[in-house]
C-alpha cells in the first residue's frame, strides 16, 4: 500500500506541477475569486447596513456562500487538472515508456490523482486565510468548518478519479476534458433539474391523491449526489427538513452522498487501472 | 533468448503480424528489417508488453509477455521509435524519476547516473532541461534511461532515425559498447549498412512475416549484384565511360555533365569490382573516387521480397 501511495509517478508529478507556470497561474485565480467575493460581501454588509456591524448571522450567511463558491472552485478545477493527466502522456509519447517500467498500473494511477488532489488540497489551504475572516465575526463552528473540508475532499477525489478515467479511456486530452466537465455538469446542474422534475411529478400525484404521503426515493437520490445540496443542507437544518418532507424520507442524504461518491471513486479508479495497459489475457 | 512463436496481431481486418516465427539467440544484435507498415513496430510492441497479440506467444529469456508481463518488464529496456519526455525535468533527474520507476533504491540511483551519462556521452549535460537537448542527445539518453535497471535484452526501434550523420556514428558506437557488454539487442532500421556493421543476424519482415532470417553475410550475398556504383573523374570523362563500357559486368552508364560524376551498375563479384577498380587505375584514369551507394531498406527489401513473390 506504501509503495501504491509514495511512488515515484507522485513525486515527478508534484516536481512538475510545481515547476509551471500554469499551477501558479491556477492558484491565483483561485484566490482571486473568492477575495474579490469576501471583499465584496463585508463591503456589501457593512456599508449599507448603516450601522458598520456584521452580525453573526451575516458571518453564518458569507460562510455559507463561500463553502458553495469554493465547492463550484473545486468542481471547477478539479477536472481541469485530472481530465489530462493521462492523455497527455500519451500524445506526449511519453506514456509507452512508463508503461514499460515495472511500475504497476494502480502506482501510475495513483500517482496521478494523489498529484492532483494534493494540489486542490493547496488551493484549499491557500484559501483558508479568507475562511477565517468568518471566525472573527463568529456563527459558525469549528465542526461545521471540518465537516465542509471532509465533504470538499470527498468531492475532489471522486472527481479526480472520473476525470482520470475519462483521460485513461479517450486518447485525446480535448475529448477528455469535455467529458469531464460534462460529468461535472451532470452532477452539479442535471441532477437538480432532475430533483425539481421529480418534486413537480410528486406534488402533482399527491394533488390527484391527497390522502397519500409523499414518498420519492428516486427523486430524493438526485437531490443527495449533488454537491450544492448537499453543502446547503449541511448548513441550513431548516432546508435541510424541507429537503425530506417533500420527498417523504427522513434517512440522512449526507450518507447517500458519501456512498456515491466513494462507489464512484472506486469504480472510476478500477476501470482506469484496468484500462491503462492491455489486457494481455483477455484480448487472446 | 528471445522466442516468438506464430505471432498473429490482427486490427479489425488488418492482419499486422501473420504468425510470426523467430528465435534470437543470447548476446546477439538482431536487425530488423522491414517497410513501413510491414509489422516491425507491431512486434516491438507486443515485445515490450504494450500491446497484447491476438495469438501466439513470445518469450524473452523464458518469461511469456502475454503470460508474465510484469517479468518481461524487469529484463527489457525499450526505446520506441518516436518518444516524448518531460519537458520541466533535468537529465538526472529524468534518469533518476526511471531508475525509482524500475524500484532502484536511491543510492544506488545516485552513482548509476553518472556512469550511464558518461556512457552516452551527456556527463556535461547532466544538469540541463531534457527539452533543450538536440535530438541525438535525447536518443541517447533514451538509451541510457533503457539500461538504468540493466536489463538483458534491449528492444531498439528506429534509434538511429531522424539523426545526423555525427549522432548516427556515435549512437552506433555505443551499440557496440552494449554488445561487447553482452547484451542481447533487437534493433531496427531502415539503413542496411548501419545493420551490417552492427549486427550479428539480419530478419527480414513483410506484411507480417519473416521472409528470411540469418547472419549478415548471408542475406548480403543475397543481394550480390546489380550493385550501384559512383565514379568521379577529374577530366577524360569520355575516356572513362568507354573503359567502363568494355567490362562485361558494367551497365546502364549515366554521365553527370560537368561534374566528372559517372554511375553505373556492376554486377560482377567483389574481387572483379576490385579488378576493375585496379585495370582503371593502371590504364591511367584520372579517378579520385569510386564509390558503392548504400544499399538501404528499399533495395534490400526489393530484392529479397522479390525472391520471395516468385517462389
Amino acid at each position: 500500500m506504501k509503495g501504491i501511495i509514495f511512488n515515484p509517478v507522485l513525486l515527478k508529478e508534484l516536481k512538475l506541477r510545481f515547476r509551471t507556470f500554469k499551477s501558479f497561474s491556477g492558484l491565483m485565480f483561485y484566490l482571486s475569486v473568492l477575495i474579490i467575493f469576501v471583499s465584496g460581501f463585508l463591503l456589501v454588509f457593512t456599508e449599507f447596513s448603516l450601522t458598520g456591524f456584521f452580525k453573526p448571522s451575516e458571518s453564518f450567511m458569507m460562510f455559507s456562500v463561500i463553502s458553495v463558491l469554493q465547492m463550484g472552485l473545486v468542481m471547477f478545477m478539479a477536472p481541469a487538472l485530472t481530465a489530462g493527466s493521462i492523455s497527455t502522456e500519451r500524445e506526449k509519447q511519453t506514456l509507452n515508456i512508463l508503461l514499460t517500467t515495472t511500475q504497476t498500473s494502480a502506482q501510475i494511477i495513483v500517482g496521478k490523482l494523489l498529484s492532483s488532489v494534493a494540489f486542490l488540497i493547496l488551493m484549499l489551504i491557500a484559501g483558508l486565510p479568507l475562511y477565517s475572516i468568518v471566525f472573527l465575526f463568529g456563527g459558525v463552528s469549528p465542526w461545521q468548518f471540518i465537516t465542509m473540508f471532509f465533504y470538499y475532499l470527498v468531492t475532489l477525489i471522486a472527481i479526480g478519479s472520473i476525470g482520470i478515467m475519462i483521460s485513461t479511456l479517450t486518447k485525446r486530452t480535448i475529448v477528455s476534458m469535455i467529458a469531464t466537465y460534462g460529468t461535472m455538469v451532470f452532477l452539479g446542474f442535471i441532477t437538480l433539474f432532475f430533483y425539481f422534475i421529480g418534486l413537480s411529478l410528486e406534488q402533482l400525484f399527491i394533488a390527484q391523491n391527497p390522502n397519500t404521503a409523499p414518498f420519492s426515493p428516486i427523486t430524493y437520490f438526485w437531490a443527495s449526489i449533488n454537491p450544492g445540496v448537499l453543502i446547503v443542507t449541511l448548513l441550513s437544518p431548516d432546508i435541510k427538513s424541507a429537503l425530506t418532507e417533500s420527498v417523504g424520507i427522513s434517512f440522512p442524504n449526507w450518507i447517500i452522498y458519501l456512498i456515491f461518491y466513494v462507489l464512484i471513486t472506486a469504480l472510476s479508479l478500477t476501470i482506469a487501472i484496468r484500462k491503462l495497459r492491455a489486457n494481455m489475457k483477455t484480448n487472446r | 533468448m528471445i522466442e516468438i512463436q506464430n505471432l498473429t496481431k490482427k486490427f479489425g481486418d488488418f492482419k499486422a503480424l501473420d504468425g510470426l516465427n523467430m528465435t534470437v539467440g543470447e548476446g546477439i544484435v538482431f536487425g530488423f528489417v522491414g517497410a513501413n507498415g510491414a509489422g516491425k513496430t507491431t512486434a516491438f510492441s507486443i515485445l515490450a508488453t504494450l500491446l497484447a497479440p491476438t495469438s501466439g506467444d513470445a518469450f524473452i529469456d523464458g518469461k511469456s509477455v502475454v503470460k508474465e508481463p510484469q517479468e518481461v518488464r524487469r529484463i527489457i529496456g525499450y526505446m520506441p521509435d518516436f518518444f516524448g519526455v518531460y519537458d520541466q525535468l533535468k537529465t538526472d533527474e529524468y534518469l533518476d524519476f526511471y531508475g525509482a520507476c524500475y524500484g532502484i533504491p536511491e543510492r544506488e540511483r545516485k552513482v548509476l547516473i553518472p556512469q550511464l551519462l558518461e556512457l552516452v556521452n551527456l556527463s556535461d549535460k547532466r544538469y540541463e532541461y531534457v527539452d533543450l537537448l538536440s535530438r541525438g542527445m535525447k536518443q541517447r539518453l533514451c538509451l541510457a534511461r533503457c539500461l538504468i535497471h540493466d536489463p538483458k535484452v534491449l528492444i531498439l526501434d528506429e534509434p538511429a532515425s531522424g539523426l545526423d550523420p555525427r549522432a548516427r556514428v556515435e549512437m552506433r558506437e555505443i551499440i557496440k559498447h552494449l554488445k561487447a557488454m553482452g547484451k542481447t539487442i533487437l534493433i531496427s532500421s531502415h539503413i542496411l549498412p548501419e545493420l551490417a556493421e552492427m549486427c550479428d543476424e539480419i530478419g527480414v519482415i513483410d506484411k507480417g512475416k519473416l521472409i528470411t532470417q540469418g547472419n549478415v553475410e548471408a542475406i548480403q550475398a543475397q543481394l550480390q549484384g546489380n550493385r550501384h556504383i559512383t565514379v568521379k573523374v577529374l577530366n577524360e570523362v569520355e575516356k572513362t565511360v568507354k573503359f567502363l563500357e568494355e567490362d562485361p559486368f558494367v551497365s546502364s552508364i549515366e554521365v553527370m555533365e560537368g561534374h566528372g560524376e559517372i554511375t553505373f551498375i556492376y554486377k560482377g563479384s567483389k574481387e572483379e569490382q576490385m579488378q576493375l577498380l585496379r585495370k582503371a587505375i593502371t590504364a591511367g584514369l584520372s579517378i579520385y573516387a569510386f564509390m558503392e551507394e548504400e544499399k538501404d531498406l528499399e533495395d534490400v527489401y526489393m530484392a529479397i521480397t522479390k525472391g520471395a513473390d516468385t517462389k
